[in-house]
């Protein structure tokens, strides 16, 4: 194998923690199939990253310096397309997040790369490489392989591949400038940031969170279940659709866009448990999960569940807490 | 402003679905299918800006018959007109394949803007919008959830990880992916799904776009070999019993764990 390019990913000067996951499935890779390691990071000021981004077994860390301060997917597309271009990798690695969402399926769709986005594993057959994810909302796994691609680009979900600590194995890779002409890639303009504004609790210090789902089905419903929180000493936390409808404030909201919690109870009613909800709760200590989906995602990193309409158990729950 | 919006008949299982023998997929009588919900939110912020500012809204979708039930469904929420492309060539496209299809009938078009959704809940890709913003050489932003148009410029905000928004202006023509959340999707009226019927919906093959079945191939990033149940791993401990037995369970499960 040719080799395995990894786009690790900064964002306001801070190295985002899924680049440390890709440079993990890079030396997995590479102790599968052999080849070369290289890691680029496309940044206003990339060097002062790179000696983290070389821990052993890391070959080379590629530095492509942006004209701008911030992401800009055009910038970033014109880096990815240049560095593929140069370096001929035989896979590329970069994390399904949403600013590589913002412009890696355009460079594999104009270079007709092979491609497969929120990949949750990898391995090897025949010298190249097969990729699997999800399918029908996450209640079937899928395999894909790649044909006939001489470069194939993998975006592999966060929080399923291993990392590698960052700065273990001091950083011999030596770091090599790749100089690309960015200057007029950029069509967008940054204007700012803006953080959700914090409500009145901060639901990732709860001990006990009590987190209802689509199945709470109307917004008259919530304050049945703020009250049952109330009663059980468990705070009330949400899933986007409840946000979503505007039922909730966004500080309430557990996953990929809201908080990631790690309370000691996460109590689940009514959640699905999509990727993104997954994201934000599944290392809580114990998680229990009540749907009547007996096939619903969230059972897959629930600790116990229980296939039961969340209303019933609720009128329970009163009952039992002398409601 | 003419804008484009394409938009996906997403398919779930349903409880007594079942795998094909040689797993290559499901068996349709076990898929329930719909409007993907990514495309009913921006099909409503292409209504709301066509309404504020006039112009034309054009669905698009790639798929067999079912597809027509999408199509109609945005019809009577308000979009101008539809068109359909299928061919036998076109079972199970992966994403960058859509995206090369699309992309000939959007250009056709030469809309102002593009709206997509973020993803579909079937396949979950989150790749084709941007994909087809590839092919056209287009201006894109994806998980937007905030739009304001001023002229020919759009500032958006695009949600990031972690409750952090980002906000950008970009040129028409653009193309964005958007976010459920932005607005709040219309329903229609039991009139205006009767009316739909009388929209404009084409339905073209791949030949009327002038795309071979070798030109999509070329375009597909992906070839699916497998499709299992997921490894459960442990999975949960299931909680059995009536509603009042899992509730006493749960108490104690919660008052080991809290005190």
């Amino acid at each position: 194998m040719a080799g395995v390019l990894v786009i690790a990913e900064a964002r306001r000067g801070e190295l985002r923690e899924v680049s440390f996951e890709l440079i993990g499935a890079a030396l997995a890779a590479k102790a599968d199939a052999g080849g070369r390691v290289a890691v680029a990071l496309i940044d206003a000021d990339p060097d002062r990253h790179a000696a983290q981004l070389a821990p052993a077994g890391v070959d080379e860390v590629l530095i492509v310096t942006s004209p701008l301060a911030q992401f800009e997917p055009h910038v970033a597309a014109r880096a990815l397309a240049g560095l593929i271009e140069r370096e001929q990798p035989s896979l590329v690695l970069a994390s399904h997040s949403i600013d590589s969402l913002g412009y890696v399926p355009a460079v594999a769709a104009t270079r007709a790369l092979g491609f497969a986005s929120d990949v949750t594993a990898l391995s090897w057959e025949g010298g190249g490489p097969v990729a699997t994810r999800g399918a029908y909302g996450d209640k079937l796994v899928a395999e894909y392989d790649f044909p006939g691609k001489a470069t194939t680009v993998l975006m592999l979900r966060a929080g399923t591949f291993a990392p590698v600590a960052a700065g273990t194995g001091a950083g011999a890779a030596p770091a090599r400038g790749v100089e690309l002409d960015l200057s007029a890639a950029a069509r967008s303009e940054h204007l700012g940031y803006r953080e959700v504004e914090a409500g009145d609790v901060d639901i990732t210090k709860a001990d006990f969170l009590l987190s209802i789902g689509r199945g709470v089905e109307e917004q008259d419903n919530i304050e049945r279940f703020e009250e049952l929180a109330d009663k059980l000493g468990a705070t009330l936390s949400v899933s986007r659709p409840l946000v979503d409808a505007g039922w909730m404030p966004g500080a309430r909201q557990v996953g990929q866009s809201g908080k990631t919690v790690k309370p000691r109870v996460y109590l689940a009613l009514g959640i699905s448990g999509a990727v993104q909800h997954l994201a934000g709760m599944r290392t809580a200590e114990t998680i229990i999960a009540v749907n009547t989906d007996p096939e619903a995602p969230i059972f897959s990193v629930a600790h116990y569940g229980a296939v039961v309409d969340m209303f019933e158990l609720a009128d329970e729950l009163e009952q039992a807490l002398g409601a | 402003m003419k804008i484009v919006v394409p938009v996906k008949q997403v398919a779930a299982l349903d409880d007594e679905f079942e795998l094909l023998d040689d797993g290559s997929g499901v068996d349709p009588d076990g898929l329930e299918f719909s409007l993907n919900e990514w495309d009913t939110f921006s099909l409503e912020a292409a209504l709301q800006i066509r309404d504020a500012a006039g112009g034309e809204v054009v669905v698009i979708s790639v798929g067999d018959e079912e597809a027509e039930e999408g199509l109609l469904s945005a019809l009577a929420k308000g979009a101008d007109r539809g068109l359909r492309i299928w061919d036998e060539e076109l079972e199970d496209l992966d994403a960058l394949a859509v995206a090369r299809v699309l992309s000939v009938a959007v250009s056709r078009e030469a809309p102002d803007l593009i709206l997509c959704g973020v993803q579909s809940s079937d396949a979950v890709n989150s790749a084709t919008g941007i994909a087809l913003a590839g092919h056209l050489g287009l201006p894109h932003v994806a998980v937007v959830k905030a739009i304001s148009l001023d002229g020919a410029s759009l500032t958006v905000e695009r949600e990031l990880e972690g409750g952090l928004v980002e906000v950008v202006r970009v040129g028409v023509p653009a193309l964005l992916t958007i976010q459920t959340g932005i607005n709040e999707p219309r329903y229609a009226t039991l009139r205006a799904i009767k009316q739909a019927r009388e929209k404009p919906l084409a339905v073209e093959s791949l030949a009327d776009l002038g795309l071979s079945a070798d030109d999509v191939a070329a375009a597909a990033g992906s070839h699916r070999r497998r499709l299992a149940p997921p490894d459960r791993g442990e999975g949960a401990e299931i909680l059995n019993g009536s509603p009042a037995e899992v509730a006493a369970r749960i108490v104690s499960l919660v008052q080991e764990r809290i005190g």
